[in-house]
């Protein structure tokens, strides 16, 4: 067993480290699946990171941070629906000007609180489960997100196959003109979509800002929004493998920390290259095969809906 | 409409921001005179505005080309890093050299450099058909810590008491200044250049037509036998070039040496500059200089009047909001319909 010491440690960090990317990824899966492309995860993520931190220190509590997080990043995603769904302006500009404009924002918003202390959010202790070897801190000693980032991908699971709800989302992404001419709102069903998808990269923010490091400084999400927009295409948009996905990014994450504690003698800006080299070299691997990426995209993806009057 | 649009924008980001102000406990009257005013009242504030819109007007002149094209590069921060890298790297190894020949080899390299680094992007979209918008962007962060690493390291100043910066450039790698006592230097003079050499291509060369044929109809570009692959290849080389030379005029200009932090998101701003210049140009040219008066109206009004530098990020995010918005007023004609005769 000694051996192997350093195992329950690598996986604890790969955790932390992929529990924002869950978030993130599985939020933007739902917004993508009705349609919509939203490039400004990273900015929904950032707001609602130095919101949750901002509410945290504050209030003092976590569960109040969590839902401001979730409430800032659906707010934001509310603006983004104003811009491409009812004033119809293209999808992918106004992604990236939710992202410029949530950097700025969330600076702003954040600049008092740079350097401020928080604890992390408490990770759960059950008594003699959590102390169990190994499965006891991995399985049993992890803070609630964690629980709940794993509970939501297997709610959407669900939802988006199983329920009737999820087919009409589903058919809202892939042919909006059949949905409309049957009833449905095109438009109303994705504003929710998109709505879930802030929320959730508020969450994932948070998630950043609390527990992955516990404090706030500009920039902090360092990415990690575009990271789970290329999660959606590696996942062919399928929530079990945004899952696996942002575990192997976690990975992948770490591995500059854990590399220098081996004694891997590089420099720390090579390890720190990793993830986004990662992204590039995997997105290369999935989008090779055209014709896979045609059949799982949803078909009406980045498309504006202008019903006929 | 297309060109008063942005100006509507403009309009309402002021207004908004007066609220803002408002709330940050600062006279909105006060706070824009501090923006907008204060800090090009005098000579040298107005060639420091030149000075902050020469990258911004390189590197949205770089991406208009490919946004037209739909080609969404938006890594020219990256892109402007390898600038500065490669362009600043001639100096780091030739630097004991006097030459006239200096400062234009580094501005040639700083444009290959950034052209190479979007050449990346643009080899996996058109061999792998990856999406150069993700591939752009993480290339961004590559090259920030590439720069990072070999001012770190290799490239430290000899003499720099270890901190992270390289040798100072030497005159003869410098930009000359334009104008005795301020900082304007011969950078604004190639982005004028870039900006009329691209209002040429655009409009009196075959390449510049299959740019906004293949924008705006891609079918009718694909049946006229334009090659999309070719012109995603020239979009991202071209746009990379720009904001090369953007990220070299930087170094070789203002900031005199190679430091791990070389631009505050110039960039990204770029994406800001170009949609607010509406893809033109001229257009181009005059919302550099806004933004760039953003940056300045940001600093003037932290020190005047303490108010956060963060204000400016918050600002041009919201013209590129409120621009967006108001084009449905391009795209579409609104019509008062009453209820029941609607659908005729």
């Amino acid at each position: 067993m000694s051996g192997m010491d350093w195992i329950v440690p690598v996986i604890l960090t790969v955790i932390t480290a992929a529990t924002p990317l869950v978030f993130a990824g599985i939020g933007e899966l739902i917004t993508e699946k009705s349609g919509v492309l939203n490039l400004g995860v990273e900015g929904m993520m950032v707001v609602g990171a130095v919101t949750a931190f901002v509410t945290a220190t504050v209030t003092g509590s976590y569960i109040l941070a969590v839902l401001a997080a979730a409430l800032s990043g659906a707010f934001m995603a509310f603006l983004f629906g104003i811009l491409t769904l009812s004033l119809m302006a293209n999808q992918v500009a106004t992604g990236l000007a939710l992202t410029l404009f949530g950097v700025g924002l969330s600076a702003l918003i954040g600049q008092d609180f740079v350097g401020v202390p928080v604890d992390a959010i408490a990770k759960l202790n059950i008594p003699g489960l959590s102390d169990l070897p190994v499965v006891g801190p991995i399985i049993f000693g992890q803070d609630p997100l964690v629980y709940l980032s794993l509970v939501i991908v297997a709610l959407v699971s669900w939802f988006l196959y199983k329920t009737k709800a999820g087919l009409i989302l589903r058919a809202v992404g892939d042919s909006h003109d059949a949905a409309h001419s049957i009833g449905y709102s095109v438009i109303g069903i994705r504003y929710l979509a998109v709505m879930f998808g802030g929320a959730m990269s508020g969450i994932g923010g948070a998630y950043l800002s609390l527990a992955y490091t516990p404090m706030w400084a500009e920039n902090m999400t360092a990415g990690r929004g575009w990271i789970a927009l290329a999660l959606i295409v590696f996942a062919t948009w399928k929530p079990g493998l945004v899952l696996i996905g942002a575990y192997m990014f976690g990975g992948i994450t770490i591995l500059q920390l854990h590399a220098q504690a081996a004694g891997l003698d590089l420099p720390s800006q090579i390890l720190s290259m990793l993830p986004y080299v990662a992204t590039v070299v995997v997105l290369v691997l999935i989008s090779k095969d055209e014709s896979r990426i045609r059949k799982h995209a949803p078909a009406c993806i980045g498309k504006i809906f202008h019903p006929a009057a | 409409m297309v060109y008063l649009t942005p100006l509507l924008a403009l309009l309402l980001t002021v207004l908004t921001s007066t609220i803002v102000f408002s709330l940050l406990g600062v006279n909105p009257l006060e706070a824009l005179e501090n923006f907008f005013i204060k800090p090009i009242d005098n000579q040298y504030g107005a060639t420091e505005l030149l000075v902050k819109a020469t990258p911004l007007i390189l590197c949205a002149i770089g991406l208009s080309v490919g946004f037209r094209a739909n080609v969404w590069n938006i890594g020219a921060e990256g892109q402007l890093t390898m600038g500065a890298i490669i362009g600043g790297g001639v100096f780091i190894y030739l630097h004991d050299v006097e030459s006239v020949l200096l400062l234009p080899a580094m501005i040639l390299m700083g444009a290959a450099g950034g052209a190479l680094w979007a050449a990346i992007p643009a080899f996996l979209k058109t061999r792998f058909n990856a999406n150069e918008i993700l591939t752009s962007l993480m290339l961004v962060y590559v090259a920030i810590l590439v720069l990072s690493l070999l001012v770190h390291g290799p490239w430290r100043d000899p003499d720099g008491f270890n901190f992270p910066e390289s040798r100072t450039f030497s005159e003869s790698a410098t930009m000359p200044i334009l104008m005795e006592g301020t900082r304007l230097h011969f950078g604004t003079i190639i982005a004028l250049l870039a900006v009329f050499g691209t209002w040429i291509m655009l409009s009196k060369t075959l390449v510049g037509f299959q740019v906004k044929v293949i924008g705006a109809a891609p079918k009718a570009g694909s049946y006229a036998g334009f090659s999309q692959k070719k012109i995603i290849w020239f979009c991202l080389l071209f746009g990379g070039a720009m904001a090369g030379l953007a990220g070299v005029s930087e170094v070789s200009g203002p900031v005199g040496q190679l430091l791990p932090s070389i631009s505050p998101g110039y960039g990204f701003t770029a994406i800001i500059v170009a949609f607010l210049g509406r893809l033109h140009p001229v257009g181009i040219i005059f919302a550099g200089l806004l933004m760039a008066l953003t940056y300045l109206g940001g600093e003037t009004a932290q020190i005047n009047l303490g108010l956060p530098v963060a204000v400016t990020g918050v600002f041009q995010g919201m013209v590129l909001f409120y621009l967006l918005a108001c084009d449905v007023l391009v795209n579409y004609r609104f019509k008062m319909v009453r209820f029941g005769k609607a659908a005729s």
